[in-house]
């Protein structure tokens, strides 16, 4: 836990001044699986996670009856979309997890790879996550947004 | 402000010119000179004028504060650091703010607690009640606000947290969330509009102080029996009184402020505060100041959906239900009497409800899990039942002790029996008791 939190404080030199609301591009060369970074977009913490083999396959086998909020929360698709693991990445990126980093119950930073779902942990509340991200336990009553975003290459990343 | 008979004489040239053109000397002379307050009032009528020294207080430093302090994100913590440092006094006018608002709050449940003990809501006093209820929001969005300015972890999270809670409300949430903001997250403009409405919400305050006392003024005091005023002998006038009583009240709360002030200025802060706000780290346990700490627990007491209306909208409505219920006191109580002293049953859940109030205090501060959650939902539902069904309920059903027939046989009563001389003469509360 305290490695990942380091790693992700580690990445000031992404964030940007709280105002910013233009896209945002990121340069995510340098996560190896397990790694997160964290950038500001509007203000808030998004985090880009590529996530391990692991927790790709745990977020995969999740019956979608057992989700609190079945609705996947993604700008990039349709207002219906269900919460399948795939519809919380991008297409041919299913490793990878772009999301505002905010808890859908009262606006906390949840901490990450925390919790009984290996995802986050809200420190408020007690709201837990998945690794997909998605509501799993505790009084959020929503999956964390994931943002307008694309892969403009290989290595890059536009959010907004 | 009492102006059925004046009894003002103006005595030199000045005051007559002034008098026929401002009387402003005639309404001071009125209202806190010759103004007649019942006689056997007690301590417990002496928090409106501790309030008013508080509120005057506030002013005073945060005005001071507002000379030295930054409003921007990158300035706003240590400016507030300088002037606990360099600034000459600083550290006494930061505590006396700081402490300030919390024996403010002190003040003002202790005399709410005054209102609800001797039925001081009941006609004709209704309207000066909901003054009352309006100068508590005031206060609270004051205090709420003023806490973000220091710009520390609780500062910034507590701000997002509360102002969160507006998103619970269906189809305006969202935009009423980014209004207060200024954007959508905290940020530098919100800090910058919460600092104009900190420096503005405490007049807007005071003017409705104003209309408290003016109103207070033309239905008179209430007093421990409830009884109104019927004759000469239940009055004495304000000022020597009165005035020499709430001032005894104000030094002894003073004390104990000062106390505060110099001994414990940050016992009632929080040590997070003390770190710099961070927009992508939360504190572990986020708690607001102290005087909110019942309302959070009644926040967070609804863990459960309520049909339509989902566990957090459901919150979000019962913590400001929990204020909005007192605005209905007046309509809610159906006694006839006004005082506890003579309501046995009404006293017993009085008491109840204080012990209910701080048990939700202390709720509010430890972390929302487990039998902390069944507990503050029993402790909330007491909080309602208390308004909504022992009010109504109890005036119907209670048989209450007998009234005196005044104010003055009720003091008399009292001298006699604790074997001291009644007597025509006996005027002054201070030698009644």
């Amino acid at each position: 836990m305290a490695d990942l939190s380091e790693l992700e404080n580690g990445s000031a030199e992404h964030t940007l001044p709280a105002e910013a609301q233009a896209p945002v591009e990121v340069d995510v060369s340098s996560l190896m699986p397990g790694m997160s970074l964290v950038v500001q977009w509007c203000g808030k913490p998004v985090v880009v996670r590529n996530r391990t083999a692991k927790e790709m396959t745990d977020g995969q086998a999740v019956n979608l009856a057992e989700l609190k909020d079945p609705i996947a929360r993604n700008a990039n698709l349709p207002a219906d979309a269900p919460a399948t693991d795939a519809n919380r990445t991008a297409p041919d990126k299913e490793a990878w997890i772009v999301m505002v980093q905010v808890c859908t119950h009262s606006g906390c930073i949840p901490v990450g790879q925390q919790g009984d779902f290996g995802g986050w942990l809200c420190p408020c509340h007690g709201s837990q996550y998945d690794s997909a991200g998605r509501i799993r336990k505790g009084p959020a009553p929503e999956n964390m947004a994931v943002p307008v975003f694309q892969f403009i290459s290989d290595t890059k990343i536009r959010i907004g | 402000m009492s102006d059925k008979h004046s009894t003002y004489v103006p005595k030199t040239g000045i005051e007559r010119w002034l008098d026929a053109r401002l009387p402003l000397p005639r309404l001071v002379h009125d209202s806190f000179i010759v103004y007649p307050v019942p006689r056997n009032l007690n301590y417990a009528y002496t928090f409106g004028g501790i309030l008013t020294v508080m509120l005057a207080s506030q002013i005073i430093t945060g005005v001071v504060l507002a000379m030295h302090y930054a409003p921007d994100t990158g300035l706003a913590f240590n400016s507030v650091e300088k002037i606990t440092r360099d600034v000459n006094s600083g550290w006494l006018l930061r505590t006396l703010h700081s402490n300030g608002a919390a024996f403010f709050f002190i003040a003002v449940y202790l005399h709410i607690c005054r209102g609800l003990y001797y039925g001081s809501y009941k006609a004709p006093r209704e309207f000066l009640w909901v003054l009352g209820c309006t100068n508590l929001l005031l206060m609270m969005a004051t205090a709420f606000i003023g806490y973000v300015l220091p710009w520390g972890q609780m500062s910034y999270w507590g701000a997002t947290v509360i102002t969160n809670f507006f998103t619970a409300i269906p189809l305006v949430g969202n935009w009423i969330q980014q209004l207060l903001l200024g954007g959508f997250a905290v940020g530098n403009p919100t800090l910058n509009r919460f600092f104009a409405l900190h420096y503005l919400l405490p007049f807007m305050l005071a003017g409705v102080v104003t209309l408290h006392i003016w109103a207070l003024h033309v239905v008179g005091q209430n007093n421990p029996t409830g009884v109104e005023v019927k004759s000469k002998t239940d009055v004495v006038d304000f000022t020597p009184y009165a005035t020499v009583k709430d001032a005894v009240g104000i030094i002894v709360f003073l004390f104990f402020f000062a106390y505060f002030v110099f001994y414990l200025p940050n016992f009632l802060g929080h040590p997070d505060n003390y770190t710099v706000a961070n927009p992508l780290k939360t504190p572990a346990h986020i708690v607001p100041e102290w005087y909110f700490l019942p309302f959070y627990a009644i926040l967070r007491a609804i863990t459960f959906n309520v049909g339509p209306i989902d566990s957090k909208l459901g919150g979000v409505l019962a913590m400001f239900g929990s204020i909005a219920v007192l605005f209905l006191v007046p309509w809610l109580d159906s006694s006839k009497v006004r005082s506890a002293v003579y309501r046995p049953w009404y006293r017993l859940f009085f008491w109840i409800f204080v012990a209910d109030a701080l048990f939700l205090g202390w709720l509010g501060s430890q972390p929302a899990e487990g039998a902390y959650v069944v507990m503050s939902q029993l402790a909330t539902l007491y909080y309602f039942a208390f308004f909504i069904i022992v009010m109504p309920l109890l005036g119907l059903i209670e048989t209450p002790r007998p009234l005196p027939h005044s104010i003055t046989e009720a003091v008399l009563e009292k001298n006699k029996a604790k074997g001291r001389a009644p007597g025509p003469e006996i005027r002054h509360p201070s030698e009644g008791r």
